[in-house]
């Protein structure tokens, strides 16, 4: 059921850890099970604005970030936690790992999470990513993206993937991205300019849906 | 509709994940560690385990340390664990379980805690002849 390939050998890191043996056929009980359920407390009030947790503005062009979680029956999911974490405008992650020599900005923290409304709809004011460098292979650079978890009402709506931005010329160059082998599947993580969600003198929108499995029951 | 691709947390996922929830189901529990392992069973430093019990709906997080060590405090008496396994240089999570309770109806002997110290202890191997058994998701 999944087009991603997990063994996918342009990228390297798959080599020694994609799981070796077949996989069994999920457990049927799983299909029904209801995930964790989240308070108002999984959420703190600057946590959807990643520009707005520290004492001053981080650099870079200032974006809005949203869309919709639904089941693949279009029908939304509510109260879904999403979490995001992405590199600064310079292209730098705040980790220890990250050594790109790329400034770090002490007003960007580059976390954010936020519970979907009752629509599905979720939203973040964030500023846009950077491009930056892997050693994957040589001259290797991953396109902007942000990373994102979702866990759902129910426990297989689970997903973490990465949302591009359209016309990236990095994408055809990129073995993560190409892991989704079909090209269709790989326009899902391309959000698309949402002018309408522009504000005016402010920031540039994008907007993403995400698509997980639909909930087995109704509401 | 067509579903969302996954694609890997990357080795920076613990700027996002990882601060809630922590490692602890509950807050007092029985100690449950293991440790994460590639093909040539060589710690995984950068990944993350998420346990999940189906009975409290009790959730919680780990990240892998410098010896692919994981480490939570599950409930007493719980009996299986439903697992979700994330790295670097994994497409798309992965999806196991753990058995606590001897394992009668276990899919497979890989699903199998051993009792250790009073907690348990559960290893998770990616690849080799001792291969944990993953599930379709």
């Amino acid at each position: 059921m999944s087009d991603v390939q997990v063994d996918y050998p342009g990228y390297r890191a798959t080599q020694w850890r994609a799981p070796s043996r077949p996989l069994a056929p999920i457990p049927e009980e799983l299909h029904t099970l209801e995930g964790p359920v989240f308070g108002d407390d999984a959420v703190e009030r600057s946590d959807n604005d990643l520009t707005q947790q520290h004492a001053g503005e981080p650099l870079g062009e200032r974006i809005i970030v949203h869309g919709r979680l639904l089941g693949d029956d279009r029908r939304p999911i509510r109260n879904a936690l999403i979490e995001v974490w992405q590199a600064n405008a310079a292209g730098r992650y705040l980790h220890d790992v990250d050594q790109h020599p790329a400034p770090l900005d002490p007003n960007f923290s580059g976390a954010g999470r936020v519970l979907t409304d009752d629509e599905g709809r979720y939203r973040f004011t964030t500023i846009k990513p950077g491009a930056y460098p892997w050693r994957n292979h040589p001259n290797a650079w991953r396109p902007a993206h942000i990373h994102f978890s979702v866990i759902g009402r129910m426990f297989t709506q689970r997903l973490v993937t990465q949302m591009y931005f359209p016309g990236d010329p990095l994408f055809e160059l990129d073995p993560i991205f190409n892991s989704v082998r079909d090209a269709s599947s790989r326009e899902l993580l391309i959000a698309s300019f949402d002018l309408a969600t522009t504000e005016p003198e402010w920031a540039l929108a994008y907007r993403w849906d995400i698509v997980v499995q639909r909930t087995p029951f109704e509401e | 509709m067509s579903r969302t691709p996954s694609q890997t947390v990357g080795p920076y996922y613990s700027i996002g994940l990882c601060r809630r929830p922590g490692h602890e189901l509950v807050p007092d529990g029985v100690e449950l560690t293991g440790r994460l392992l590639d093909g040539r069973g060589e710690p995984i430093r950068d990944g993350v385990v998420e346990l999940f019990d189906t009975e409290t709906h009790a959730w919680g997080r780990s990240a892998t340390d410098e010896d692919g060590r994981f480490a939570f405090v599950v409930p007493h008496g719980a009996r299986r664990l439903e697992v979700f396994v994330f790295a670097r240089g994994l497409l798309r999570h992965q999806l196991t379980r753990i058995y606590l309770d001897g394992g009668a109806g276990a899919e497979d002997e890989t699903l199998l805690a051993a009792p250790e110290g009073g907690g348990f202890r559960f290893d998770i191997r990616m690849q080799g002849d001792r291969a944990t058994l993953f599930f379709e998701h």
